[in-house]
């Protein structure tokens, strides 16, 4: 197992170590860090995301990785959507009850199937990654971007599962639904400035 | 559609001073279009178990190799939005994790090989770097291949077996995202 961590860390060198390299292509560096940054400029998104996370860890196995596989995924759908240009109505509000849903699943402690809980993830994973295929930058290297983006995403639905690891005790059970509650009510804060905006 | 299929060579080529050999070595690390398929089979490969990987690990290059020499000798691309196909299947294959009859999986390496290894190999020719060029990409998938398979192959607990998965969901995701790129430009 030392031996497969030591492969891990090395491989993990060869695969990063690239990136500077990236700069020579004109571009690519700056698409690259544009996607990274991109899911973490709005407070909307990374709340959503993390949301996913917890409520994954507070669902255990096996949604504890489906649904972080299943929005990425579906995400990435919404923003081919988004980049081919074709019409998606509502997204600001869609991206602001994804943080109100997702939250109050969290608050309540929600326990639905996987399917359905899979379904309502993915359904507002659209409007997410619509917004952000909407919104890829103008000369940017579109791989070098996605990349990026996909990395975030994934590390944001990480630090959600991280968060959601002190369920196993019933203090952070609690800590996690006031967190879950927080999102709601952020969430509910997103929706009014989206209608009312 | 014809704008899009028009556009086939992407040059990633770096120029590291070291002649061909390094620079065809670079190209791969450089070329995230080659990269990320060559990782989504070889994770690929490491879930099949160390049979499944072994074949990989010698059909791959080889089918990379003749694909390149075929893509010094005819100079044409294939269209960059194909690439874009190798990320969503192999990627879903690995975040599927479902057992695949070995021959289609030695198959599937063959074809990415071919495919990937002309592309690469036009380039190589476009750029001057020629067989040697198209030697040190080979030699690089081959090590990179060779230690992902082999690390996949030694994981033993059941949370590193998801963590794979998620990374060709990831794949899949990247390939998404640019697949929509390729025809939106």
């Amino acid at each position: 197992m030392r031996a497969a961590w030591a492969t891990g860390v090395a491989l993990a060198a060869v695969l990063v170590g690239p990136a500077p390299l990236f700069a020579h292509e004109g571009g690519a560096a700056a698409g690259f860090l544009s996607g990274l940054y991109h899911p973490i400029s709005g407070l909307d998104h990374v709340l959503a995301m993390v949301a996913v996370g917890i409520w994954g860890a507070q669902l255990g196995s096996p949604a504890v990785w489906a649904l972080p596989v299943t929005f990425p995924i579906v995400m990435a759908l919404g923003g081919m959507l988004g980049l081919l240009g074709v019409p998606v109505p509502g997204v600001e509000v869609g991206i602001g009850l994804s943080a109100l849903a997702l939250g109050a699943m969290v608050a309540l402690e929600k326990r639905p199937t996987l399917i359905v809980a899979g379904a309502l993830v993915a359904f507002f994973a659209i409007f997410h990654g619509y917004a952000h295929g909407t919104e890829l930058p103008e000369g940017q290297n579109g791989l070098a971007y996605s990349i990026g983006f996909v990395i975030a995403t994934g590390t944001l639905h990480a630090v959600g599962i991280a968060l959601g690891l002190v369920h196993k005790w019933e203090r952070g059970r609690l800590a996690l639904r006031g967190i879950g509650a927080l999102i709601a009510l952020a969430g509910a804060w997103f929706v009014w400035t989206a209608v009312a905006g | 559609m014809s704008a899009v299929l028009g556009k086939g060579l992407y040059l990633h080529l770096v120029t590291t001073g070291l002649g061909p050999l390094f620079d065809g070595i670079g190209h791969v690390l450089v070329t995230p279009e080659d990269l990320l398929p060559l990782i989504a089979l070889a994770l690929l490969a490491g879930l099949g178990g160390r049979a499944y990987a072994r074949r990989v690990l010698f059909t791959l290059p080889a089918a990379w190799l003749v694909g390149g020499l075929v893509g010094l000798a005819l100079g044409w691309s294939a269209p960059l939005a194909v690439t874009a196909v190798s990320f969503l299947l192999i990627g879903g294959l690995v975040a599927l994790d479902r057992p695949m009859d070995e021959r289609v999986g030695v198959a599937l390496a063959i074809a990415l090989g071919l495919m990937h290894g002309q592309m690469s190999g036009a380039e190589m020719g476009a750029a001057g770097l020629g067989t040697t060029g198209l030697l040190g990409s080979v030699a690089c998938l081959f090590v990179l291949v060779s230690l992902i398979a082999g690390l996949v192959v030694s994981l033993e607990r059941p949370w590193t077996r998801i963590a794979v998965r998620v990374a060709g969901s990831w794949i899949v995701a990247i390939g998404l995202l640019y697949f929509g790129w390729t025809f939106a430009t």
